[in-house]
């Protein structure tokens, strides 16, 4: 048996000029924070912009943008969700916020099926929010979107450093295009995280603050562009070109 | 309609196989749609000539043999396999987020025995390539 979906990835994304996965290795490191503010800021800077939420069993950039969920349109495939300039696509426009327990082959065939029907048409990027860890999807990522460049996140706690130095190992090891190290919840003027970049020679991206205005913020896009963490981000996007 | 989507995805990795098997002309697919994925096969034949680039001698002429696959699962906690009825076990919203996503049947579907969302989906998921017919390069 042949599963065909793969087949038609590199077309579907022909249009789309660059890819960046934002990942770290664990969850509650604000992937999801950056990775929307990332899109958004770069909507609003004129970037033709999509945004894919990887995280399949935990979705939730449909509630950081404010995204009205329901099942897409469709025509010759299915269209992202447009929330403010941005293009979004989320396994939860067909499950809302029923919980959907997936492992192993369920996550790598979901994830197929929705790179192989969505249609992004003409971007000039598109945000991936990946989930946390090494796992599935990650691996996927890698074999089936292998022009992906990687911003990592990570935080100034010590145990998100050890999490995210195996992230940028593997990465490595995978020869992964690694755009930059980015530490997300920075407090005051010490930065921790700057030391895992220089012992991995990685790009020293300019830093997020701990920031709490944002969740006052959720689901309001507008509000979402006034905050410094946007501000900081928008400093990623303007460096990144 | 997304089931043109999957047709492309069918034609392309027809093409993608007949080339790496040195075929010069495709003369018969068989194309096996589970039954989550709720496409009717006449529907998905209508797709696949629809989406097949007539240019394209190596599948212009192509037959296509499209089958639905009964759903199969096997709950993994009690080890026992069951066929969900999905007319009577997932409503219709539930039915349309199968139909795009076929992995969504864990957040609708339950082990009858043990009520479990921990299935295997043995059978019956969504669309794929069974055998591949055509004429070799000689």
């Amino acid at each position: 048996m042949i599963d065909p979906r793969a087949a038609i990835i590199g077309e579907r994304l022909a249009g789309v000029r660059r890819i960046v996965a934002v990942t770290g290795g664990k969850g509650g490191i604000g992937k999801s924070l950056v990775s929307c503010l990332f899109a958004t800021v770069a909507a609003e800077r004129g970037l033709r912009t999509g945004l894919f939420d990887l995280d399949l069993t935990s979705p939730t950039d449909h509630v950081i943008l404010g995204a009205p969920m329901g099942f897409p349109s469709e025509e010759h495939g299915i269209d992202p969700a447009m929330c403010d300039g941005v293009r979004l696509m989320s396994i939860a426009m067909f499950s809302g916020s029923t919980p959907a327990p997936l492992r192993g082959a369920a996550l790598t065939g979901a994830l197929l099926e929705l790179l192989a029907i969505t249609r992004w048409g003409e971007l000039d990027l598109l945000v991936l929010d990946m989930p946390p860890g090494l796992g599935d999807t990650a691996l996927d990522a890698m074999r089936y979107l292998p022009r992906c460049e990687y911003l990592v996140v990570s935080t100034p706690s010590i145990v998100v450093r050890e999490t995210v130095r195996r992230m940028v190992q593997l990465l490595g090891e995978r020869h992964a295009s690694i755009l930059g190290l980015v530490e997300n919840f920075q407090s005051g003027d010490v930065a921790p995280s700057h030391e895992l970049a220089a012992e991995f020679q990685l790009r020293w991206l300019p830093g997020v603050p701990y920031d709490k205005s944002l969740e006052a913020a959720i689901g309001d896009v507008a509000g979402l562009r006034r905050t410094d963490a946007a501000k900081a981000v928008g400093r990623i996007v303007d460096e990144l070109g | 309609m997304h089931e043109y989507a999957l047709a492309d995805a069918v034609i392309a990795a027809v093409r993608e196989t007949a080339r790496s098997q040195r075929m010069s002309r495709v003369l018969q697919v068989e194309v096996r749609i589970g039954q989550l994925q709720s496409i009717r096969p006449a529907t998905f034949e209508n797709a696949l000539t629809a989406v097949r680039p007539a240019s394209d001698a190596l599948v212009s002429s192509t037959e296509f043999s499209v089958v639905t696959v009964p759903v199969r699962l096997r709950c993994r906690p009690c080890n026992r396999e069951y066929a969900p009825d999905l007319d009577t076990e997932a409503d219709e919203h539930a039915t349309e987020a199968i139909h795009f996503v076929p992995e969504l049947a864990h957040a609708y579907l339950r082990c009858p025995h043990c009520d479990s969302p921990d299935f295997d989906i043995v059978d019956g998921r969504g669309v794929t390539l069974g055998r591949i017919e055509g004429e070799i390069d000689t």
